[in-house]
């Protein structure tokens, strides 16, 4: 079994809530990413999800696209941080997904990449311009080498697309809490809450809800509707100014709700 | 050539199109995809596209023999299909009047585009003024520097710019910020996207609002001359001019199609905008299509003298048309256009747009091959009062 699906059925069989951190890989040099991801593991997180920096991230806010530009000025390639995970891997024991766009995939060989990252011990793709309709490019690539293929469903996305894409999910569906890109937050409570429930109660796989989560209450009321939460633009923030200790402040209540569980 | 029929139902022109967006906006798309195909069979939407193209527009634009033009290059007869006499001054509107009565049967009032020299954006805000829709459009900040005029006729019109700073500023980062804008408001806003690019319907939608040209070059020229030209040459930028033009004669092969992209500087240079000559194919805003782009898939600069031709990309039906063969795409240089853009005005008392002089740069070389009893169309697909400026600039910089 895929680490990323043993991990998440092993909460999810005792009630305990998923943190995923997102970080920009190369922003602050290739060299940090290790020491970044080991910090994240022993802060609690139960995954971690690592950007590729592209130069037109369409889905992304201000914070992410600021963090890509940095990144790609410190020349890092989707080559070079499959390179450096593979050098690490045996280091970390939380499972690792990628989250790119299809464009670095495609100019690296789609057949290679799936090949590479196989080799480099990823677990899950997040793909944000991949849409189910052209999933099949990659899709049975990653489910041959038993890679989670992550999709997203969105509070723009009807019901029974909810229910198609649930159905061919894999992991866990990531499940985007704005009608906006990441780091932006519109919704009101109530909606995002019926709109969260809905969709854990369609959904045979776990649910965790992304993209504009920032704060240590949204990460504790999120994660009461469904079976975690990602944390993006904020992480990339903190780590961007040094505050190490928010970051641990941020993933304290899931530890607490999971100690009393 | 068999019957061309693309693209297929998930909007694929052979491995290109396609939707590659974000899940947020693919309910949208699909919405959009349905209400077209509707559109497209009621002959009152038809109807009322083609009363405000002959009423407002001023279609049909004429078919003039470049008596003068001919001459002087010696060899096959130039026409030109005199796009430049539009309302707004380029063909950009014929797609803006499509989209927009199509956004109002979809209950969509407001409107968010993109521009690059402000051409698309001028069209845009036009039609919103006449339909009274909200228009937003993004506009990068060096374009707004460079069209400072076409962002004051936008904001007379009732348009509100947005100035984006991110990446180089110009045209694919304002799709960039429109495509985000869309993100965010995908409820109450359609996307009215100025080229046959983008995720389906995108391309065949503005490429089937565009083809009024093509179809009308057919019919005055078979009616002028009794049979079809031997050779159709139109600018590229995303392409959609040249795909209006070229569609409606893809099944004759008979008609020898060119596609002519802005070398800039020169293709051995880095700054050019010749997508399909130089690029390879990838994945950007929406579409698989032929892109400007490093090793890695990080998306480069592209370079023209003309802002409408400044895109890294090129459409995915055109995209198709090279690697099948039936379209031959060339480049031509900055200083090549500029040279014909005052060669067509001493000539023919016709000042064309930048991105059109590049066409008929290359219709004079292409004349010279060809003999009398021979013709040229060439897409004149736009004026050229927006880059005097520009011109006179480029011209006292060389004294």
């Amino acid at each position: 079994m895929n680490r990323l699906e043993k991990k998440l059925n092993e909460l999810k069989i005792s009630g305990l809530k998923a943190f995923v951190p997102y970080i920009m890989a190369g922003d602050g040099g290739i060299e940090v990413l290790n020491e970044r991801i080991l910090l994240l593991e022993k802060f609690g997180a139960t995954a971690i999800e690592i950007g590729i920096p592209f130069s037109d991230p369409v889905a992304d806010g201000p914070t992410i696209q600021q963090a890509g530009i940095r990144s790609l000025e410190n020349g890092t390639t989707l080559s070079k941080v499959i390179k450096e995970l593979e050098k690490f891997r045996d280091e970390i024991s939380i499972p690792i997904i990628l989250m790119t766009y299809m464009n670095p995939i495609f100019a690296y060989g789609i057949e290679k990449f799936v090949q590479d990252i196989n080799n480099a011990g990823v677990d899950g793709c997040i793909i944000p311009d991949l849409p189910i309709e052209e999933e099949e490019l990659i899709s049975h690539l990653l489910d041959t080498a038993d890679i989670e293929l992550i999709r997203l469903v969105t509070m723009a996305t009807p019901r029974e697309r909810i229910e198609r894409i649930a159905k061919l999910g894999k992991g866990f569906l990531y499940t985007v809490t704005v009608k906006g890109i990441t780091g932006t937050r519109n919704g009101y409570g109530a909606e995002i809450a019926d709109f969260l429930k809905m969709v854990k109660d369609i959904s045979p796989i776990p649910v965790l809800a992304g993209f504009g989560i920032s704060t240590r209450d949204q990460v504790d009321q999120f994660s009461s509707y469904c079976d975690g939460v990602i944390v993006g633009s904020k992480i990339v923030e903190l780590f961007a100014n040094n505050d190490l200790s928010q970051i641990e402040e941020l993933i304290t209540p899931i530890q607490i709700m999971n100690k009393i569980m | 050539m068999k019957t061309y029929n693309l693209p297929d139902e998930k909007g694929h022109f052979g491995m290109f199109g396609g939707r590659y967006i974000p899940e947020t906006l693919m309910q949208a798309v699909l919405e959009l995809e349905e209400a077209y195909s509707e559109a497209k069979r009621e002959p009152e939407f038809q109807a009322e596209i083609q009363r405000l193209l002959k009423e407002y527009v001023g279609r049909e634009t004429p078919l003039f023999l470049a008596e003068n033009l001919t001459r002087h290059s010696g060899g096959a007869k130039i026409f030109l299909k005199r796009e430049d006499l539009n309302h707004t001054g380029a063909h950009k509107i014929n797609n803006t009047i499509g989209q927009a009565l199509l956004a109002v049967r979809m209950g969509k009032r407001k409107i968010v585009a993109e521009t690059g020299a402000g051409q698309h954006g001028v069209a845009t805000a036009t039609v919103c003024a006449l339909l009274n829709l909200d228009c937003i459009v993004f506009m990068g900040e060096e374009d707004i520097k460079r069209q400072a005029l076409n962002v004051f006729r936008m904001e007379l019109l009732g348009a509100k710019v947005v100035g984006v700073n991110s990446g180089s500023a110009t045209l694919k980062d304002a799709v960039n910020e429109a495509l985000r804008y869309w993100v965010a408001n995908v409820d109450d806003t359609h996307y009215l996207l100025g080229s046959v690019m983008g995720p389906h319907p995108f391309p065949m939608m503005v490429r089937d609002f565009q083809s009024i040209i093509g179809k009308e070059t057919k019919e005055q020229f078979l009616q002028a001359e009794g049979k079809l030209p031997e050779a159709i040459v139109a600018c590229i930028g995303g392409g959609s001019n040249a795909m209006g033009m070229f569609y409606p004669f893809v099944e004759n092969e008979e008609v020898k199609l060119f596609g002519v992209e802005a070398a800039g500087e020169g293709v051995q240079t880095p700054c050019h905008a010749a997508s399909l000559t130089k690029g390879k194919p990838g994945i950007l805003h929406g579409s698989l299509m032929y892109l400007l782009q490093n090793e890695d898939g990080q998306i480069q600069e592209a370079h023209s003298i003309s802002a409408g031709l400044d895109y890294p990309g090129v459409g995915p039906e055109h995209s198709y048309l090279k690697d099948i063969g039936r379209v031959n795409y060339r480049s031509i240089t900055d200083g090549e256009a500029l040279d014909a853009f005052q060669l067509l005005a001493k000539l023919e008392g016709i000042i064309p747009a930048l991105e059109s002089a590049h066409a008929v740069a290359y219709a004079i070389q292409l004349a010279t091959q060809m003999n009398e009893t021979e013709n040229i169309i060439v897409c004149l697909s736009g004026r050229g009062d927006k880059d005097v400026d520009t011109v006179r600039n480029k011209l006292k910089g060389a004294e």
